[in-house]
């Protein structure tokens, strides 16, 4: 029992600061600390040379000028050595034409792996699942989501959030269900009845006091 | 090491941190700038370089050393 709640108490988890780490990379040696001030998304596949991981890496590649213009930088991970991944970043751009320009974290040891809960023993014991943590210029943790080996990731859905975080760190509102940039935003709940009622008269679009809707 | 090969010599992202170290005292901000590089490939790469002994870290800013500036000296020539 306390083995179990010492596992799940050491996985990161939102609001909390990212893990450090220094790791082997396919551009040296990297710490956490080195991405500090920027946006990092942090990701992990289970293998190189494997089906889904590619088409996942060209996917990342070809958004990695859109989260460039964001102030965000990728860096993936799985348990593969340097040399494989060195390989793999060739082939793929052999194959496909496609250069992968953000680097790879080679984790045999597995250590940043564990630390960051991304070995699921369910689906396989020695491979990542697909993780995505986006970490803030702070360096904590904002979104982390998870998917099985046999789905490959959404970037939309990843570019979506790196904006929506942006835009309520800038704003200080929340976003609403499929928001889009340019779309209205949620103003935050009053705390008090006097904020409720005064915030029917600010011209906002409400549904009642504990929603409402502004143009940014 | 990402900024210096086994043969010793600077790699080209290496070179480029080197260049921009010779124009006197600065931040990895400002290097990065300067060489054109990510943030976190200059921070790690001036690791690199200072542990090499080529750049000596002043600070919070670097400069280039005096066996750094050999060495881009046999490189420009």
């Amino acid at each position: 029992m306390e083995e179990v709640r010492e596992r799940v108490t050491s996985l990161p988890r939102l609001g909390e600061p990212a893990p450090a780490f220094e790791a082997l990379t396919t551009h040296g040696v990297l710490k956490l600390d080195d991405f500090k001030g920027t946006w990092l998304i942090l990701f992990s596949h289970p293998a190189d040379f494997t089906p889904v991981c590619t088409t996942e890496f060209i996917a990342f590649a070809e958004i990695y000028p859109e989260l460039q213009k964001r102030g965000v930088e990728l860096l993936g991970l799985s348990v593969d050595s340097v040399s494989s991944h060195i390989a793999w970043v060739r082939n793929v751009e052999e194959k496909t034409g496609t250069q992968i320009p953000f680097p790879l974290i080679a984790d045999l040891n597995k250590e940043v792996s564990l630390a960051y809960g991304m070995i699921h023993p369910g689906q396989s014991k020695t491979e990542t699942v697909r993780c995505v943590f986006i970490i803030d210029p702070n360096q904590i943790i904002r979104t982390i989501l998870y998917y099985p080996l046999t789905t490959g990731r959404n970037m939309d859905e990843i570019l979506r959030i790196v904006d929506a975080l942006q835009t309520t760190d800038k704003n200080m509102v929340a976003t609403p269900a499929n928001w889009r940039p340019g779309d209205m935003v949620v103003v935050p709940p009053p705390n008090t009845q006097e904020m409720a009622e005064e915030r029917l008269k600010q011209g906002y679009e409400c549904i009642d006091w504990y929603l409402c809707k502004k143009k940014l | 090491m990402a900024c210096i090969s086994p043969d010793g010599k600077p790699t080209e992202s290496g070179t480029r941190m080197l260049r921009a170290l010779k124009s006197g005292l600065g931040s990895p901000e400002e290097i990065a700038k300067e060489a054109g590089l990510p943030l976190f490939r200059v921070r790690s790469g001036l690791r690199e370089l200072t542990q090499a002994g080529l750049a000596n870290r002043k600070d919070e800013s670097y400069e280039l050393s005096p066996k750094g500036g050999e060495l881009l000296g046999t490189l420009s020539t």
